[in-house]
Order: structure tokens, then C-alpha cells, then sequence
């Protein structure tokens, strides 16, 4: 078994581009990739790409060049990005090729997604009496859990702020304009307690990712990062997840906490360990409650750590150092891959002026979505 | 506001003849766990039909303030914002609905709740009967 390495990143701005097409978003995010890392396409042995709502990733090589690489598209909602990533790292470690790519990339409209019941096999009557939005749920969860942690309406303002502030710091994100905690409390209630400027929105993007075995990444020479880890997971019993008309009595973990244990012992370190970390941050709650559901506080714990600014850019565990899903906003196929790559680019010291100093060595990503799927992955500087 | 429009879904809500609804679920014989909304194919052998508790508690709420996308959402065109809610009902199980009875301020966790009959306008103009949950009458 090999080691994985992370030896080139590409990335299309997130927002929206009316002039390409997702499909097209993706190419650039892989010709920059291959670009930055002096690499060509004939070079590349495998692919692993895919998209939610914008296209077959292999159609790509009309593109890039037919040169009869096998390209394997994936499919996997909300985890898309990670579940391609997920195949291209098992591909390199399992030694039957050394140097591969893994792309996402997503083009939704404007608004909240909207879902059919029968495509999640659900009665017509969950949707006609407007009940099946994803908004619903994240404000029921996060409203819950502050209700049971006591954490306050101005830590989710101070989430959303954080996220803003960082966005203008990151060419890539889409939101670059900051945000203070008193305009997001006072914006669009849109699902209580969760105001607009706390909401990510569907949006556009793409990004590619470079994978190759140990031996390929020392003949390559390139900035590279160890890919510790990658742990893709759907719920266990009891988890609250979107789309639930009603939940078991007993209440269970959720797929973030069997997907962040999992890669944790695969890695074989610990939260104490992490220097920086990309979460998944559909909604400030979200951020907040990821916190805990990864390993790196206690449920409560946030009110202070957010008020001491320990997950900013400087503090302790820098947490969503780009702006996140809130202010590069969610592109489904590409966003659990932009995580990664932003963490390639912190532990790699090519962040500019969002670089998180001192070094880091460890950084961690968590990516979540609908019906209830959780991918981790952890990587180290190499 | 009709007194009783069609149910919006038969296999959904069961309706005294004075109006008091029953929530359809199954209760799968082997584990004891409640399903709600049952299953069409249900299979009797491995399922029993219950209805669920009407009284509960309030697990956790919000309030949609802005018209669902349509389809799937099937109400009117002219938007009024309403509360939906989780309602833990006894010990048996936590079901999804909307929340009425009160202001959209008015709810809060712990709430004593209970179900009731809420008709639902469609986007034709015709009624529909569904279910909700209020706030009972006695929150001691």
C-alpha cells in the first residue's frame, strides 16, 4: 500500500459565471491544476469527477484530450467531491496507479434546492404542505442545540462575520465584501433563528485535485500534502437528518461523528492535533455544531471559543480559513473538494493573506449534506 | 373554511366523525420501532398498523418565512409565513409538522402539544385536510 500525496491544486472561482458552463468550470480548475504543478494531461493515469447538477465529469476529456484514461464518474450528492476523492486516494494506495486527478465542479440556480419527495421516497404530502426544505431543518437542529448548550443568536452572527471576514482574504470566494455581526442580525429572517447573511446560497464552482502515490510525489518534487486520511460515511440509527418527516425517540450520533472517528484512526492522531480545519458551514450553526461533532470541543464549548476568536485566522484552531460554504457558497460537486484544497494550499504556505501562521502541519476537513452523509479527510504537510 | 375537506393523503391521517384526527404509522412486530409515514408496501406480516399518540412535546421549531418553491410546495400563491415544528409524542416517537395556535413567537421548547385537524388551502383554491400541532390547553 502506498502513501497518498496531494501534489497539485486548481480552482474556479466560486459565485457565478454565466459564460461557462459547469462542465467548462471544471476544465479550468484542472488545467490550472495541472498548470501550477507543470504537469500535462497526458500525464494524468486515472480520474475520479463528478457533479450534482451540472453535467458527466467525463465528458471533460472532449476537452482536455482523448487519451483513453479511464475517468469514473461519480454521483453522490452532497458528497460528491469527497467521494471522488475518496476513489482517487483508494486507486493510488491500493498501488495500481501513481498519478491521478479528482475533480468536482456545479452550476445550481438561484434559491433553495428544490426537491421532489418521490426522489427521496417520500409521500407527496411532505412537499405540498412545505415541509421539505433543507432551511427547516438546519433551524430546527441549530435551534435545538442552542436551546440545550445555551449558545447565544450573537455567536451565529459572529460565525457569519468570521466567514466574511475571511472570503476577502481568498481570490476564490464569492462573497468578498465583510460583514458586521449587527447587519447579519438584522437582515431577512428567513427560517428562525437563522437570518439571510447566516444561510450559504447554491451557487457555481470547481475545483481539481492532484493525487500520486509516495514514489511519484519525491520524483515530482512539487509543494506536496500526505493524504492521512479520507473517510466517506452515511448515518447510523438515530442521526437527525433533512427530509425527515418524523426521528426515533432514541437518539443516536451522527454521520459526522462515525465519519470524523474513523478518519481520525486512520490518520492516527487526534483533534489536539489539528492545525487548521475546513467544516462544513451550510448555515453559522452548522459551523458551530461541526465544532463539537468533530472532536475539538465539548457541546457549549463554542460560546467562548468563538468569543475568544479561536477559530479565526491567528487563533488557536483557525476553522473555515477561506470564508467556507458561507462565502464561497455551495456548488454541491465542488464544495467538499474546495475544503481540501484550501487546506493544500494553507499547509503548503501559499495562503497570501489568509496564510495561517506558524506552520501548520495537520489540517482537517469535513464535508455534510442531504439525506445524511459525512466525508473527513486529514492531511499533513509532507 | 370548509368543516372537513379531503384528507390530503388517505394513508395519512385518520378522521373521527367529530373531526379528531389519529396520525397513520406501522410498528414493525420484530423491533417494536414506529414508522411514520408508513410505508405503502408495508408488508402485514412484518408491520402492524397503529395510530400515534396525539399529545406531546415541542423537541424544537422554526418558522418558514418565505414561499417553498412550487412544485413540491401545492398552497397558495399569496404567502402567510408559518411555524413547523418537531413534537415528541410520549416516549413513542419525534413527527414533523406545521405548528398552530399560536403567534409564530408563541412556541418553545418543552411545549405541551397536541395534534389536530388543520385544513390546507391549495394553489386551485380547493381545501385539503392535514395535520398540525397546537399548544394545549393545559401547559402545567
Amino acid at each position: 500500500m502506498s502513501g497518498v500525496y496531494i501534489v497539485g491544486a486548481g480552482i474556479h472561482p466560486f459565485g457565478r459565471t454565466p459564460e461557462r458552463s459547469g462542465l467548462q468550470q471544471g476544465v479550468v480548475a484542472v488545467r490550472q491544476a495541472l498548470g501550477r504543478a507543470g504537469l500535462d494531461w497526458r500525464d494524468i493515469q486515472f480520474a475520479y469527477g463528478g457533479s450534482d447538477a451540472a453535467g458527466k465529469a467525463d465528458t471533460m476529456v472532449f476537452e482536455l484530450g482523448l487519451t483513453g484514461l479511464p475517468f469514473i464518474n461519480v454521483a453522490n450528492g452532497c458528497a460528491t467531491g469527497g467521494s471522488a476523492m475518496f476513489g482517487a486516494y483508494s486507486t493510488i494506495k491500493s498501488g495500481e496507479f501513481d498519478l491521478g486527478i479528482a475533480v468536482g465542479f456545479d452550476k445550481h440556480p438561484r434559491g433553495a434546492f428544490d426537491p421532489k419527495p418521490a426522489e427521496w421516497g417520500l409521500p407527496d404530502w411532505y412537499g405540498e404542505t412545505g415541509l421539505m426544505l433543507t432551511t427547516q431543518f438546519f433551524a430546527m437542529k441549530i435551534q435545538r442545540y442552542m436551546a440545550m448548550y445555551g449558545i447565544t443568536n450573537g455567536t451565529l452572527a459572529a460565525v457569519a462575520e468570521k466567514a466574511f471576514a475571511n472570503g476577502v482574504l481568498a481570490d476564490h470566494a464569492w462573497r468578498r465584501e465583510p460583514v458586521d455581526a449587527e447587519t447579519i442580525l438584522g437582515s431577512t429572517m428567513v427560517s428562525d433563528p437563522l437570518t439571510k447573511f447566516m444561510f450559504c446560497s447554491p451557487g457555481e464552482g470547481a475545483v481539481a485535485l492532484i493525487l500520486a502515490s509516495e514514489t511519484k510525489a519525491k520524483q515530482l518534487g512539487l509543494p506536496a500534502a500526505r493524504l492521512r486520511a479520507a473517510a466517506v460515511r452515511s448515518r447510523p440509527p438515530g442521526s437527525f437528518e433533512v427530509f425527515s418527516p418524523a426521528l426515533d425517540i432514541d437518539r443516536g450520533p451522527s454521520p459526522t461523528n462515525i465519519a470524523s472517528h474513523a478518519a481520525y484512526d486512520m490518520a492516527g492522531v487526534g483533534p489536539e492535533d489539528i492545525d487548521v480545519a475546513q467544516l462544513q458551514d451550510t448555515e453559522s450553526g452548522a459551523e458551530i455544531m461541526h465544532m463539537a461533532e468533530n472532536g475539538f470541543c465539548a457541546d457549549g464549548e463554542q460560546e467562548a471559543w468563538i468569543a475568544e476568536g479561536r477559530t479565526r485566522i491567528g487563533g488557536t484552531l483557525p476553522v473555515n480559513t477561506d470564508g467556507g460554504c458561507l462565502a464561497c457558497g455551495e456548488p454541491i460537486g465542488a464544495s467538499g473538494l474546495r475544503q481540501v484544497y484550501e487546506n493544500y494550499v494553507q499547509l503548503t504556505g501559499q495562503a497570501g493573506a489568509r496564510q495561517v501562521p506558524g506552520d501548520p502541519r495537520i489540517g482537517y476537513s469535513h464535508v455534510y449534506g442531504a439525506p445524511g452523509v459525512s466525508a473527513v479527510a486529514i492531511v499533513e504537510r509532507a | 373554511m370548509p368543516g372537513l375537506a379531503p384528507s390530503i393523503d388517505d394513508r395519512l391521517l385518520h378522521l373521527d366523525a367529530d373531526g379528531t384526527p389519529g396520525l397513520l404509522a406501522v410498528r414493525e412486530r420484530g423491533t417494536g420501532r414506529l414508522v411514520f409515514p408508513p410505508p405503502s408496501d408495508a408488508d402485514p406480516q412484518l408491520y402492524e398498523r397503529v395510530l400515534l399518540p396525539r399529545d406531546g412535546r415541542l423537541w424544537s421549531w422554526t418558522v418558514q418565512r418565505f414561499r417553498p418553491k412550487s412544485p413540491p410546495y401545492a398552497g397558495l400563491e399569496t404567502f402567510e409565513p408559518y411555524a413547523v415544528g418537531y413534537v415528541a409524542l410520549g416516549d413513542a416517537i419525534i413527527v414533523e409538522g406545521r405548528l398552530t395556535g399560536a403567534p409564530l413567537d408563541g412556541f418553545a421548547i418543552d411545549m405541551k402539544m397536541r395534534l389536530v385537524a388543520e385544513p390546507f388551502a391549495l394553489a386551485s383554491g380547493e381545501w385539503r385536510t392535514t395535520f398540525a400541532f397546537a399548544p394545549a390547553e393545559n401547559q402545567a
